[in-house]
């Protein structure tokens, strides 16, 4: 479990990126974390992992406050996958990328393999074992940062813009590995500019806007809320917009998927009908 | 009368076995608003930079067929005269920035241009204002977020009023909003100044509306081409896997239900809404 109690954070050059930030964030939960450029969002997830340490009040996991444990320590249970996969990668094939972590967690020779051909298979990357990560392309490269954090199985995962520069495939594939992820018991935090996957993936959303949380519920109440959202600079999922402009008939306004839409607009449809 | 038009282009990089892009024939008018979408790694980037020669003359490797741009043979032209005609805004802007600040990196091609410095001053205020960085002018550009990056990318193309504009994924780093300013921004400019656009997505949802002509790429070839809601309702674009704007869907799928809608494909909410309501009303 993650628990953040009024926490404050300032960065050297004075910039102060959280302004009193309260939430708690269960085992096994699925958040998208939406909201501006510079709301806070990546400075937020980075305490959970404990690379940033409040400049005031505290961060828990699991019961234990991230001033009192190193980073190496808190990286076992928490696994954080960049925005930008070439801060992370830096080995000279992926097989070694992604064995580095479990080498330095001191896993066995055995066992590291094993994890190793485990995670490649998971992201499809099994054909570039051999391969020099640079190699590939851009949204390859994402998938080796990721099979490299997953390989050591931390039970919280957390996503900076999985979705950036992925096609409508890979974001499928993306949406298909949490929702397995989540079957797993993993608690999945995703930060996220894209309101159409976050629609499709129905998480509970959290909307940030200047260093505070403006907002927190179910994406289906979150994304139909057009005022709190133009605060947080995200512009609502194309179906509500369309039920949104279409309040004047009885129609619900909660809607954020193309399937329910189609259904009632059917069944308004067929009632007027009659 | 077509400002780019390529003829069975066919690239391969000095270090690829195989070619990127295959038998390329694209005509793109003067003035269109164009957007190449598909699935990544489909050689959209690399077809962008044939516009502007960076391919051959930067990237080197072996191109073939024939490719005309602003009425100029690429393969006859330098990279600099080229840019005379030709903007282009990087995926990754971290590869396009380098001065000390903002501004300077914004008038960087203005410079090169040889343009008055009166003239300059003028362009450069008004791209950065158009961009919404001018309170950022003073900063420098590797200190700024991806999304801040990515604006000056764009202002430092748009300062230069260039004929045509090559924009690759512009604003993946921004929020929605940020990026529907940045695209409007882009449309604005293709309407009244008669800037021809070309624009690589991945996300139509957010920009299928403000294109006249769309083209998806698929393994290194252009498999469908033409008018967007014609191209954007086709069968075919949905097996290829690129991401069908959400009111298209809906459109199609109630259509299949034989709800009566019209027969103009809507690209986005207002349309569709418009439609819907329509429809509610006549029942």
């Amino acid at each position: 479990m993650i628990e953040a109690k009024n926490v404050y954070f300032t960065y050297p050059n004075g910039v102060e990126a959280l302004k009193g930030v309260s939430l708690t964030i269960k085992n096994g939960e699925f958040v998208a974390i939406m909201g501006e450029n510079g709301a806070g969002k990546t400075t937020l997830v980075k305490h959970f992992n404990g690379l940033l340490k409040p400049t005031k009040g505290t961060v828990h996991i699991d019961g234990v406050n991230t001033t009192k444990v190193s980073v190496a320590t808190l990286a076992r249970n928490v696994g954080f996958v960049f925005q930008n996969p070439d801060r992370q990668l830096f080995s000279e094939t992926v097989e070694e990328e992604i064995a580095f972590a479990l080498k330095n967690f001191g896993f066995e020779e055995k066992i590291i393999k094993r994890r190793v051909t485990w995670a490649l298979n998971l992201l499809g990357l099994t054909q570039y074992r051999e391969t020099s990560p640079f190699m590939l392309s851009g949204g390859e490269r994402k998938r080796v940062a990721l099979a490299s954090i997953l390989a050591w199985n931390p039970k919280i995962l957390m996503l900076d813009e999985p979705t950036i520069g992925q096609d409508y495939r890979q974001k499928e594939n993306l949406l298909q590995f949490i929702l397995q992820m989540k079957a797993q018991r993993k608690t999945i935090i995703i930060v996220t500019h894209d309101v159409e996957f976050v629609a499709e993936c129905s998480p509970r959303v959290l909307l940030m806007r200047g260093g505070r949380i403006v907002a927190d519920g179910e994406a289906r109440k979150v994304l139909t809320n057009p005022e709190v959202l133009t605060q947080a600079s995200i512009v609502p999922p194309q179906i509500t917009q369309i039920f949104l402009q279409l309040s004047d008939f009885q129609l619900p306004k909660e809607v954020i998927d193309v399937y329910e839409a189609r259904e009632k607009l059917l069944n308004l449809l067929e009632a007027k009908a009659k | 009368m077509s400002i780019i038009e390529t003829e069975n282009l066919t690239y391969t990089y000095p270090s690829g076995t195989k070619p990127s892009i295959r038998d390329v024939s694209i005509k793109i008018d003067k003035g269109e608003f164009v957007l190449i979408t598909g699935p990544s790694g489909c050689g959209k980037t690399t077809l962008c930079r044939c516009f502007n020669g960076l391919i051959p003359h930067f990237y080197q490797g072996e191109l073939e067929g024939e490719i005309t741009v602003a009425g100029l043979r690429i393969s006859e032209q330098p990279i600099y005269e080229m840019a005379k005609h030709v903007g282009l805004v990087f995926q990754n802007p971290e590869n396009q920035l380098f001065a000390l600040s903002v501004e300077k990196d914004v008038a960087f091609g203005l410079e090169n241009l040889g343009a008055p410095r009166e003239e300059m001053r003028k362009r450069v205020d008004w791209a950065l204002n158009l961009t919404g960085i001018y309170d950022l002018r003073e900063r420098a550009p590797h200190e700024l977020s991806g999304g801040q990056q990515q604006r000056v990318a764009i202002a430092s193309v748009l300062a230069m009023q260039p004929e045509i504009i090559v924009l690759d994924e512009p604003t993946s780093f921004l929020d929605p909003l940020g990026a529907k300013r940045i695209f409007e921004v882009i449309y604005d400019l293709n309407r009244k100044l008669g800037i021809t656009v070309v624009l690589v997505e991945h996300r139509l949802d957010l920009t299928a509306r403000y294109a006249n002509h769309i083209a998806i790429m698929d393994d290194g070839k252009i498999v469908l081409d033409g008018e967007p809601r014609e191209i954007l309702s086709s069968e075919q674009a949905r097996l290829i896997g690129v991401g069908i704007p959400k009111p298209t869907r809906l459109y199609q799928i109630l259509r299949k239900d034989r709800v009566n809608l019209s027969n103009t494909v809507p690209l986005s909410s207002d349309e569709m809404a418009a439609m819907l309501r329509e429809a509610l009303k006549s029942q």
